[in-house]
């Protein structure tokens, strides 16, 4: 159960001030899957980083199964970005120079997750994302599609109760968008909680439930 | 995350930032071989110096013919003169009545070509009496020394040097009862020397010695010495001992003014006083060098690191967002930084060692490492290794992964 009153994200560089994420308040019940859409520089990012425990508010409060997310320790705070929420970044930030593999494998690495059962659970994830093929491939020698499915094996991988993925079909061609959605419905039919950014109203269809955004706000 | 799972990953780090960690390394190396380097030559010139001195024997006054210079030192290349005889000395041994002399030996020295079968070799001649050997504190390893009687029936006999023996007799030779020619005089060689290992000035190992007399009459063909060493019976009474000597001599030599003295007194605290001089100049410049070159070491360690810390603060974003913890974030690059100079010092030490070793072989001077030259090097250059991996580290783990992510 995700809850937010009165969020807001102000960015102070130099003299300027940029008003990423404007006073808002809504939330989402555990095991929904609903889509954020929204014009570029909405703040839709700055809204699923801040959900993800990877950067702090501004303002407002974020409640998170119930616990104030800004009382939450830093080492409590890491163990909640382990366990619970699997991220997909818009850039995906795969480890540099790694293979995909070892990037699939890096949250169990820090999950405690038992050695001997790590690579096989991560081919597993990988497969499933139709890199099968390229288990041993260093992120750079990956396409800019097989880095994303990457990034999404990797948000997987620990079976994390709440996804969140920031345009997670953006750089794939739709039938493997398809396929990737087709994870995400599975997912949702186990009761997983799925927040989703996208572009596309086709993939938002997915979801069942849109929120849209413009200039930091709900709308 | 236990320790093997820490060491993997940091070990995972260095392999895959191949250039950094290589240049880490390399600058590692450079720092801790050049101080370990340095500071060995500086110490072995040192103690090559010190037993130099002190194979000239210990508690020794020299008398130098000549005007008494105002250091107390005369130049070199002074005019050879003629003041002191063999008279003198036997003097002074015999009849001085000064308390404190243990020991008097008149000498007589000159450079010559050395022949023995088809080799030839340029060596100091010395012209000594029995006394020389003790008096500085040179044993014979084979045969005899030269005797008294030597001295006195004016023997064509000789003792050679081992260098003098490898030069003209090949090494290890024993060449006692066979013949070495000093501008076509034939000597008889009685005996050799131990090997001092001395080099440069008054190289012990590379002298032929021959009595005396033989010297002034039939080689030389002179009757004045060159100089004459006295060894007192301790280290406290020889500023006693040069003054009487001083008094003395003048008497003999009927002179009632020491200004208008022709001859000089040097002690071995003169030399020594002289040569501690010469010697801390050189070791402190050595030490300089040794620090600068630890700090060219130290900043380039310092800026490997430092440049790479875009990247790291990324990488560190990164596996926070993921589920480090933050101390186990800064274990990891601790760990890694640990290696990296454990590694790279333990490779300098190694190659400091060796070439210090191969340096102070080419120019014969003896090996010495310091313990704390390698404490020091591997110390500073760890240190900074370690500080400027761990402290971006701790930076990039106090800010939130977003931010850190974002960094540049
Ligand atoms: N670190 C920052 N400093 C200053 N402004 C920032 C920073 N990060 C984001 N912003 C601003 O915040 C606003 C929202 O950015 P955000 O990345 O959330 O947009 P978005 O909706 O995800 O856009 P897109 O669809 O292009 O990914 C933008 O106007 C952006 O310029
Ligand atoms: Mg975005």
């Amino acid at each position: 159960m995700i809850q937010v009153t009165h969020l807001s994200k102000i960015y102070k560089n130099d003299s300027v001030e940029t008003v990423a994420i404007n006073d808002i308040s809504f939330s989402i019940k555990k095991g929904e899957f609903v889509s954020i859409m929204g014009p570029s520089g909405s703040g839709k990012s700055t809204l699923m980083h801040i959900l993800g425990g990877l950067d702090i508010p501004t303002k407002g409060k974020y409640t998170l199964d119930g616990q104030d997310v800004e009382k939450l320790t830093d080492d409590e705070l890491a163990e909640i970005r382990n366990k619970k929420i699997g991220f997909v970044f818009q850039a995906f930030n795969l480890l540099p120079r790694t293979t995909a593999i070892k990037n699939v494998m890096l949250p169990m690495v820090y999950g405690g997750v038992p050695k001997e059962e790590r690579f096989e659970k991560a081919k597993k994830f990988l497969e499933m994302v139709g890199l099968g093929d390229r288990l041993e491939h260093t992120s750079n020698q990956l396409s800019g599609g097989q880095m994303q499915r990457v990034a999404i094996a990797r948000a997987l991988v620990m079976d994390p109760a709440i996804i969140l993925a920031d345009e997670p079909t953006g750089n794939i061609a739709s039938t493997q968008a398809a396929e990737i959605m087709a994870i995400f419905q599975n997912l949702h039919k186990k009761g997983h909680t799925i927040i989703m950014i996208t572009h596309e109203h086709d993939i938002a269809r997915h979801a069942k439930r849109i929120i849209t955004m413009k200039d930091g706000r709900i709308i | 995350m236990d320790y093997s799972e820490l060491l993997a990953e940091a070990k995972d780090a260095l392999f895959l930032n191949k250039m950094r960690t290589g240049l880490a390394t390399l600058g590692i190396i450079i720092g801790i071989s050049a101080v370990i380097t340095l500071v060995s030559l500086g110490q072995s010139g040192q103690k090559s110096v010190e037993t130099q001195i002190q194979s000239l024997g210990s508690n020794l006054l020299t008398v130098m013919p000549g005007a008494q210079s105002s250091g107390g030192i005369r130049g070199a290349g002074g005019a050879q003169t003629t003041s002191l005889t063999y008279e003198d000395a036997k003097a002074l041994q015999v009849n001085s009545n000064i308390v404190g002399i243990k020991n008097v030996s008149p000498e007589i020295a000159q450079r010559s070509q050395l022949t023995a079968g088809g080799n030839n070799t340029n060596v100091q001649v010395q012209g000594v009496t029995n006394s020389y050997f003790p008096v500085h504190s040179l044993n014979i390893q084979t045969g005899n020394s030269i005797t008294d009687q030597d001295v006195v029936a004016a023997r064509k006999i000789a003792v050679l040097g081992p260098q003098v023996v490898t030069d003209l007799f090949g090494e290890g030779a024993t060449p006692v009862g066979q013949t070495v020619r000093i501008n076509k005089e034939a000597f008889t060689v009685v005996g050799i020397t131990e090997e001092k290992g001395g080099s440069g000035f008054q190289n012990q190992d590379n002298m032929i010695f021959i009595p005396l007399t033989t010297a002034q009459k039939i080689v030389f063909g002179v009757d004045y010495i060159s100089s004459i060493a006295i060894e007192t019976t301790s280290k406290d009474n020889m500023t006693d001992v040069q003054n009487q000597v001083g008094y003395y001599l003048l008497s003999r030599h009927k002179l009632s003014d020491p200004t208008q003295a022709d001859f000089s007194i040097l002690s071995q605290q003169d030399i020594i006083g002289a040569a501690t001089q010469v010697t801390g100049i050189f070791t402190t410049l050595l030490a300089g060098i040794a620090a600068i070159s630890l700090l060219v070491g130290g900043i380039g360690i310092m800026n490997i690191m430092l440049v790479t810390v875009i990247e790291r603060t990324r990488e560190i974003g990164l596996r926070k967002a993921l589920g480090a913890k933050k101390k186990t974030v800064i274990a990891q690059f601790l760990a890694e930084a640990i290696i990296l100079t454990g590694v790279g010092g333990i490779l300098g030490l190694m190659f400091g060692i060796l070439l210090s070793f191969i340096i102070t072989k080419l120019i014969n001077l003896p090996f010495v490492i310091s313990l704390y030259s390698i404490v020091l090097a591997f110390g500073v250059s760890a240190g900074i290794g370690v500080l400027f991996g761990w402290y971006p580290a701790r930076q990039a783990s106090n800010l939130s992964p977003i931010e850190a992510l974002r960094y540049e």
